[in-house]
Order: C-alpha cells, then structure tokens, then sequence
C-alpha cells in the first residue's frame, strides 16, 4: 500500500531510477511523438472553472489504470474534489484507494496540501518536523505559503515530483506508480504554477528551494509528462485554452492534448440547422410529423419545439466556430459527450473507455 | 419597472452601442463577432421569449429593487458561472435606470471588455460608451490591475528611495503580482478608493474566481495576525540588529528557528525576506485600518452580495458555501442568481413520451425532421429537469434565500445589448422583440 510507505523520495537518489525508465518512452526520433498516445509518467490536466477537468481528469486515471496498472490521482486546490468524483470520505495527507479500474487496475487518490507537504519537506531534508510545527505555531507555515506564493507552488509539485519518482522494488518497473494524474489549478494559473523554477528564480538563486524547484523541472520534460487542456465549446474556456497553449509552450513546458468536453452532437441535418437559427423550419411538417406520432400538434407545442430546435442549431453554430479555433491549435483532440443526466461514477468509467476509444491513453 | 421598460426600445440602444463600440476601441473589425455563431442576432432572438416562470414558494430576488436602492453590490461565486457578465449586466441596468454606476471588473472575456471600452488596462474608470442615459444615469467601467494598485498604494504611503527599494524587492515583486489573496485584497481596498470619491451611485464589484472568493473577507484579520505576529517581529529582527536578535525576540530555544530558516531560505534570501517585512511594517500601518473600514463598509447597510451559480452540482456547491459564510460573517446577501438555466414551454410532453414518438417516425422512415426536434425537445427537457433538481437542492437547504432563475442563451454575450437582455432576465422583465 502506497499509503503506508513513508516518502522516501528524495531528489538526487531516484531520480536517475526513472530517468532510466522514461528513456524507453522516447521513441520517437527527434523527441517524443508530440499527438498521443501519451504514455506519460505524468498527466497534468487543467482547464477554466467549470469546464469539468477533475472529471477528466479522474476519467484520464481510470484508463490509465486500465489493464491491472496502477495510477496515483493527485489535487492541490484543497476542495476534496476527487473524494467527490469518487463518492468516498474526504482524504487525508495520505494516499487512499479510490477507485479499480477494469484489467484489475488501482487508482490512489492524494489531496496535496501544501502546509503538510512543508513539514514533510522539512523532515524529509533536515529531520525537522517537530521544529516544522513550532513553525506552524508561529505562522511561518503560513508565511511561507501565503506571501511566497512560488514557494507554495513549489511545495505542491515537490510532492507531486516525489510520487512520480517513488521507488518500489517489488513492482515492475521498480516505480510506486505506473503513472501519475494531477488535477491542476485552472488554466489561468497553470504555466506560473509548473514552471517554479521561473517563479523561484527571483526569490532564491540558490540553496534548497531552488534545488526542490529545480527537480521538479526534470520531471516536466516531454518526455516524462504531458499538460492536458480541457475546454468546453464555448467562447470563454477556448479563448483561455488557445492562450492557455500558447503560454505553456512559450514557457517550454510539454504540451500533451485538448480535451474537448460537454460537446453536443448535432441532431439536425446541416439545412435544418440553418433553417431553425433563421426560425423557418417548416411548422406544417412538424405538425404532421407529431400528428403522426400520436401526439396533440396544438400551436403552441409546435412553436415551443420550433424555438427549441433554433436553440440548439444556434448552438451548434457555436460549437463549430469554437471547435475550428480549437483545430488550428494543432494540438491532438478528444471529446467527450454532455451528460445530460449530470456526472456520476458511471461517468468516469464511461469517459475513461472514451479516452482508450480515442487513442489518448493506449 | 416602467422606467426601465420603455427605454429598453432596441433599435435605439442598438444603434448607439453600435457607433459606441467602433469609436472606444478602433482595433476591433466586424470579423470579430464570429462568423457562424454567437453573433449579436443569438441574445436577440432569446429575447423573444418569455420570462421563464419564477419556481413556486422560492423568495424572489428582486433586482430593480436592489439596483434602485443600495450603493454597493458585490458579486461573488466559483469560476466559469458567468459572475462577470453578471456584474455588468447589473451595472448597465442600474445606469439605464437612472443612476451613476461605476463597475469594477476583475478578469473579463475579451470581447465583454470591449463592449465595455476596457481596452486600456489603466485601473481608472472609464465611462462606457452606447449607454442609454435618458435617465439621467451613466455607466463607468474599470478593470482590476493588481499590482498597480498594489505599486499605488506603496508610492501613496511612503517615500519614493523607500517606495522604490520594496517595489525592487523580489519578494514584494512576487507578492504583488501573484500572491494569490492579492487580487482580493487589491479589489477590496479599489472598492474602499472608489466609494472614498463618493462619485457613484452605486459601485458593483466583481471578486476574482479563486477557491476562496471570499478570502477578503479575511483580510483585516489576516493582515492583523501577519502584520502583529512573532514571526513578524522574528523576521525583522536581522534587520534591527542582526542574527542574534532572534533569541532576544522569541526566548530561548529559538537557536532550531535560526537554523530552519537560514537552512531552509538561505541567507541572501533571508536579507531579502526581512527588508521586505521591514519596509511593509512601516507603509502598512494605515493598510490594515483600511482593511477594517472596507470590511465595515461591506457590512453596512446599502451593501448587498449577490452569489451567482450555474444549475451544476459543483457550482451550486459552492454558491451554499458563500452563502453561509456571508451569513456567518453577518454580510448583507441580497440573494442568487442562477445563470445559464435550460427550460421548456411544452414540459408537459415528456422526455419518455417524446423519445417514444421519435422512434416510432423513425420505425416508419417518416417524417425525419418532426423526429428530430422531437429528440432535441427530449434532451432539452432533460437537461431542465436535472437542472431544476439541483437547484431545488439548494433551495431545501437555503429556503430562506431568494433567488432568480436566468435562461441559458445560446451564444456568448459581447455586447450591451446583450448584457441588456441579461439584465432584464434577472429583472424579470419581459423581453422585448429584438429589430433586427
């Protein structure tokens, strides 16, 4: 059980265990295949509030796992979002089964909180942890985190790092885990939040903090990490995945796939689209239509329909203007369906099967 | 609500909002609005339609009645709900019906931003053009530039050589730009500066999206505990006087503290650190004591938060959250707006029903198109009913919160017209047919 292993990541020791493993990834001459599948040590997914990243990424970790794998699910916003996803009791500083995925697969989930991941950083480096809660007392934690803001960052991926690295001799692949998910901060926030060494770099040129962040920096090669956008079609969340993009990839950091998600398929032929947006569907066939059926065809029943059918070709309108946006981004994309019923855990199963379906997890 | 109604005539605003937008900001072409979708005509055509009909026993928010009256309206709720394009929605309104608006905004969307001519992030309220000011009202727009009004508030307190060396300062530099209760408390304290001015009727502010929108609520006391704190005192004490001071400061025992945060920081860092909480000790004084008034302020009577959620589990979630924390706080909440709500007028047909006839045409190779909107009334009803019951969900738990229902439009609003077709949606007024 990962829950039981002490961290014993430390960086400097392990990381040449998968740097070793990682090598084998990169097949591809000239660097990593750049469109998917993404064999990744670790999947970063971020998107704009409401756009449902966390139930991407849970879905991303499930097929991970799928095949008897076994994927650490990791959140560092402090809302319990994956004990929600998963409908179990919140978790704790420590690493909880949430889930099986098909093939006798395992996801773990993790809340990352960064004032648990200080005192276990001051353990973990200088035996301090009793010295980190006389800290706490005296508001350093907090200090620390709340007016460093970098050194925060710093401390969450740190922990995040050390999952990807940990060593377990009694595995395959001598790894803790297959593979790592990690349900990042919103896309508006993401490139300040991964490229820590940047953010330290002003703060601490050298010493500890700038080794830590330093170390997280190798992880977030191409070839061992991948950050997954996920957007709905809609203007907002595709104009902060374009920016989002191009960001990430000023900042050098590995670009993986958009997930493209609540998407509405177009139950209209392409002239009735256009017909309905102009409200010149023919009533009369309607009528007739629902006539036929055996229902009433009253007035205002065919109106009421005629308006809803407008409703959804202008919408399908929006969809593809968003979704061309989203195509000249080059990127590999995926989509999933709006679940009119709302999201549960069939949902993650469903979306996981998806995601293998569409070759984003091979 | 006969002022507002007869004014709203479209054609008018329309043409104003029109020759307003091309003169405020002349980089933007008609290619802007997209080809294919979410161009003006789509909030039009929606406002043909009917007010939705307001759930039964749910207290209604009156809006008009909160716009006519209050000074400040703060809008808050989690990401991605439409919270912005709320705020401006209520602003425009409250300015077409007569008074002096100003609205500060933190993050719009691009296309939002130049409806309201925020072209030039330059943290002064700028008056928005294609504003119907019949009524003797005017509309005022501004966005949020935190870290210059984090850099204004340092030159206004202090020297320029001591202004200069904090604004030097790496840490302030970090703090200021990315801190991440920094946009809260910057939001707040421009609040404070505008209301100061008194050249408003009526202030709406928009809180950024962050997991703890209400983080400013906690700023006085944050501030307080930072500002008073031993570590405070510790972390000077290098400064004052060197190494040694530490012990002096916090007792004996503290040689381990030294040894933490030398080892941890280093030592440059360590200098850095300590100028920086040595220059923020003496400009912040008066910073908390502001902090205070504005928390007063958004206690006092004339204040109102309104939460805005979308039908969704996560988003109504946390709008329960805000609601109880305004409540603990002992903070005016007006009520909930609930974006972005899907309805049907013939909810009588059911989705089952509906289904069952569309397949039966299709069983018989008739009639495609009858079959086809019968499927898309399925998924409209659906999508209704699932979003009704959550927000039911909501109302068992806060029975006493009003709340009003907006309907989902198909496309994305950039324009005043179409804030102004959000506006009266929340005002519960009944749209008027669009020319056009």
């Amino acid at each position: 059980m990962p829950s039981s292993v002490a961290p014993t990541g430390h960086a400097g020791t392990v990381e040449d265990v998968s740097g070793r493993r990682t090598v084998t990834d990169d097949s591809a001459p000239g660097g990593p295949e750049a469109d998917g599948p993404w064999d990744r040590r670790l999947h970063i997914v971020t998107g704009k509030g409401g756009t449902g990243k966390t139930t991407i990424a849970g879905a991303l970790a499930v097929a991970l796992a799928t095949g008897g794998r076994r994927v650490l699910l990791t959140e560092v916003e402090g809302r319990q979002q994956i004990a929600q996803l998963f409908d179990t009791p919140p978790l704790p500083y420590q690493e909880r089964k949430v889930a099986s995925a098909p093939g006798g697969g395992e996801v773990f989930g993790l809340a990352i909180d960064a004032d648990e991941a200080l005192l276990e950083y001051l353990e973990m480096f200088y035996n301090l942890r009793r010295a980190g809660r006389a800290l706490g007392r005296i508001g350093a934690v907090d200090f620390a985190t709340t007016v460093a803001p970098g050194v925060r960052d710093v401390l969450l991926t740190g922990k995040v790092k050390e999952a990807v690295n940990r060593p377990d001799g009694t595995r395959p692949g001598g790894l803790a885990y297959d593979a790592v998910v990690l349900d990042a901060p919103p896309t508006g926030r993401i490139t300040r939040f991964l490229n820590v060494t940047a953010e330290v770099a002003g703060l601490a040129k050298v010493g500890p903090i700038r080794a830590q962040a330093d170390s997280v920096m190798a992880v977030l090669r191409p070839e061992r990490a991948a950050v997954h956008l996920v957007t709905l079609l809609e203007e907002m969340p595709v104009q902060e995945t374009v920016d989002g993009v191009a960001e990430l990839g000023r900042a050098g950091l590995p670009l993986g796939g958009v997930i493209v998600n609540m998407a509405r398929p177009p139950l209209l032929k392409i002239r009735e689209l256009r017909l309905a947006r102009r409200g010149e569907l023919d009533p009369e066939e309607i009528a007739a239509g629902i006539k036929e059926a055996g229902l009433e065809p009253t007035p205002a029943l065919v109106e009421a329909l005629s308006w809803e059918a407008a409703q959804h070709a202008d919408r399908v309108a929006l969809e593809r203007t968003e979704r061309a946006e989203i195509a000249a981004l080059g990127r590999p994309v995926y989509e999933m369906p709006l679940m009119a019923d709302g999201v549960d855990l069939g949902t993650i199963y469903r979306f996981a099967e998806l995601l293998r379906d569409q070759q984003m997890v091979g | 609500m006969a002022k507002a109604g007869g004014r709203r005539a479209a054609t008018g605003a329309k043409a104003k909002s029109g020759a307003g937008g091309s003169r405020r900001s002349p980089g933007r072409s008609e290619s802007d609005s997209s080809p294919g979708g979410g161009d003006g005509a789509v909030p039009g055509r929606g406002a043909s339609h009917p007010v939705r009909p307001h759930p039964a026993g749910v207290p209604l928010l009156d809006v008009d009645q909160m716009l006519d009256t209050e000074r400040i309206v703060v809008c808050c709720g989690s990401g991605g709900v439409g919270k912005t394009t709320t705020a401006a929605a209520l602003a425009l309104r409250a300015a077409e019906r007569g008074r002096s608006v100003v609205v500060l905004t933190i993050d719009p969307a691009r296309r939002l931003a130049q409806a309201l001519g925020l072209t030039a992030l330059d943290n002064i309220p700028r008056e928005v053009a294609g504003v119907d000011s019949t009524g003797g009202g005017r509309l005022d727009a501004m966005m949020l530039d935190m870290k210059r009004t984090f850099d204004e508030i340092v030159l206004t307190h202090s020297t320029p050589e001591r202004a200069q060396a904090l604004l030097d300062n790496p840490f302030y530099q970090s703090m200021s730009s990315s801190f991440s209760g920094t946009q809260e408390y910057m939001a707040m304290e421009k609040l404070g500066q505008l209301d100061a001015t008194c050249e408003w009727d009526l202030i709406v502010v928009d809180t950024p999206p962050t997991r703890s929108a209400l983080d400013f609520l906690d700023a006085p006391t944050r501030l307080g505990t930072f500002l008073d704190g031993r570590l405070l005192r510790v972390l000077l004490a290098p400064a004052k006087a060197g190494g040694r001071a530490y012990a002096k400061v916090l007792g004996a025992g503290l040689g381990m503290f030294t040894r933490v945060i030398t080892k941890v920081l280093g030592a440059q860092l360590l200098t850095d650190l300590s100028q920086f909480v040595g220059a923020l000790e003496t400009m912040f004084g008066g910073f908390r004591a502001r902090a205070e008034e504005t928390y007063r302020l958004l206690g006092a009577p004339g204040t109102s938060f309104v939460v805005v959620a979308t039908p969704e589990a996560a988003a109504l979630r946390e709008a329960s959250y805000f609601v109880d924390r305004l409540d603990a706080e002992g903070m005016p909440l007006a009520g909930l707006v609930v974006n972005r709500m899907h309805h049907s007028d013939a909810a009588a047909l059911t989705v089952e029903r509906s289904l069952a006839a569309a397949e039966n045409l299709d069983e018989h190779r008739e009639h495609p198109l009858a079959a086809a909107v019968l499927r898309i009334h399925a998924e409209r009803v659906r999508l209704a009913s699932r979003e009704a019951r959550l927000r039911e969900r909501f109302t068992s738990a806060h029975p006493d919160t009003p709340l009003v229902e907006v309907e989902a439009l198909s496309g994305d609003v950039h324009d005043l017209d179409g804030l102004r077709v959000i506006g009266a949606a929340m005002a519960r007024v009944e749209r008027l047919e669009q020319a056009g």
